[in-house]
């Protein structure tokens, strides 16, 4: 199988991750009442691209890097992006949701690859963080540091686009469009990310969003909802 | 203009804290003023309007092991804008050491339309002292659209990843006004308390306020939005919360 075929696979919302269970933090953006159409959900993918976007896909990156670069110090290099990103994190929802889709993702990753080496990853309670274990999945499957940064941007907004498709029942052609018009800048967005790969762990992107902090942790407290976070 | 000032201050071994370094230039001016409790207080007084575009301004803090510092502004630092393609930078560095505090309190930093303005701050708390840490932006005076401002804060709890988080506004933030950041709102900041002694509380949200207990050490986050200068300080008041300074 070429690399192509394997960035599709991993890339894919079909990927058996549970990727589907979330929003991108949309669910609580719409019961706020803050997005509501398909302007909002542009100008919400546009704020998500240029934050946890961003922050995602430079530490799935980095682990890609950490881990394709053979490095003997591979393990504390993963434990020192695990904190960083912790530091990143402020909201505690988010840290566990983070941790959460990790595992999912890497009882994935260990089926799938048995023999890639996932025992690097920190042994922190509630797991590693999503973008690590991205980072480690895309390293197995043989895909670049580029495509890496890509894959994780990718999950950004289409995981928040076709909830939005379900929560607010918007035209699912529209939302594809409005998609297909933001690609050039999850391209970019995926290249800058790929670049701060190779800044010391504390320098990579901290783009913070209080909405995202504050939308995480009122949805944690709702004890009927549609999707995890 | 370039300015740089320092700030050294020093436990007195009677309980109290005294400045080994007070120094400061134009527009960065330290003055002391009479505090209260063991804690020394002192005001950055802005010598000039500003900060400009082209302005790098670098504020030195070192606070001694138990040593305990007040540090406020006297007014809303107005980022402006100057020759084009230039920014105007503030770099707090600081530094906490063993049973030591510092509480930075500043005033509000208002983006001005036009202005391209970059604050970092990098402070190091030593286990078991202190901080607390204020960050506020207001995005544009009143009525205007602002320009771009980021505020970048990393901080480090012994020797380890507290906090990195940088809020960036204006026309070189995508999305920076829409629901997934500020949701329109004109005002937002946080305030950062690191405090061993303070029991472990949980996350909480109360409209756009939110308490949220950090991973990386005795520490809690408030971040907020809101409507209006006056409304962000009311939900990051900070000076409730501390204790015996």
């Amino acid at each position: 199988m070429t690399t192509s075929s394997l960035l599709l696979l991993v890339a894919d919302g079909r990927f058996p991750a549970g990727a589907h269970a979330h929003s991108g933090g949309l669910e609580a953006a719409v019961a706020a009442g803050r997005v509501t159409d398909l302007a909002t959900l542009e100008a919400f993918l546009a704020g998500r691209l240029a934050t946890a976007g961003l922050v995602g896909a430079a530490f799935a990156a980095a682990a890609h890097r950490a881990v394709t670069s053979g490095s003997a110090v591979r393990g504390s290099t993963l434990a020192l992006l695990d904190a960083e990103l912790d530091a990143r994190t402020a909201a505690p929802a988010l840290r566990t949701v983070s941790r959460r889709q990790g595992r999912a993702l890497l009882r994935a990753g260990r089926a799938i690859w048995p023999e890639a080496s996932f025992d690097d990853l920190p042994a922190t309670p509630g797991g590693a963080h999503q973008p690590l274990v991205l980072g480690l999945l895309c390293a197995a499957a043989g895909l670049s540091r580029a495509e890496t940064a890509t894959v994780a941007v990718h999950g950004t907004v289409t995981g928040a686009a076709s909830a939005a498709v379900r929560l607010l029942g918007l035209d699912p052609y529209r939302v594809q469009a409005l998609l297909v018009g933001l690609a050039g800048r999850c391209d970019g967005i995926a290249a800058a990310a790929a670049r701060a790969a190779d800044d010391p762990p504390e320098r990579p992107a901290a783009a913070a969003a209080p909405l995202a902090d504050i939308h995480a942790e009122a949805h944690a407290t709702w004890e009927v909802r549609l999707f995890a976070s | 203009m370039r300015a740089y000032a320092r700030l050294v201050a020093r436990a007195d071994g009677r309980g109290g804290t005294v400045l080994a370094e007070l120094r400061g230039e134009t527009p960065l001016l330290l003055r002391q003023t009479p505090g209260r409790g063991r804690a020394v207080t002192v005001y950055v007084v802005g010598g000039a309007a500003g900060p400009l575009a082209g302005d790098d301004l670098r504020l030195e803090i070192d606070v001694g092991p138990g040593a305990a510092v007040r540090l406020h502004t006297v007014a809303a630092s107005v980022a402006l804008p100057g020759r084009p393609g230039v920014v105007s930078r503030m770099v707090v560095r600081a530094v906490v050491r063993d049973g030591g505090a510092l509480h930075w309190l500043p005033e509000q930093l208002v983006a001005a339309a036009g202005c391209a303005h970059l604050a970092e701050s990098r402070v190091e708390v030593a286990a078991g002292a202190r901080l607390t840490w204020r960050d506020e932006v207001i995005c544009g005076r009143y009525g205007e659209a602002p320009g771009s401002a980021v505020v970048h804060t990393r901080v480090d709890y012994d020797g380890r990843p507290l906090l990195r988080q940088s809020l960036a506004v204006g026309p070189g933030a995508p999305g920076w006004a829409g629901p997934a950041v500020l949701g329109g709102a004109p005002a937002t900041g946080s305030l950062l308390v690191v405090d061993p002694s303070l029991p472990h509380e949980s996350a909480t949200v109360e409209g756009t306020v939110a308490r949220l207990p950090l991973a990386g050490g005795p520490a809690t986050l408030w971040t907020a939005t809101a409507a209006d200068a006056h409304t962000l300080r009311a939900h990051l008041e900070g000076e409730p919360l501390l204790t015996e300074v």
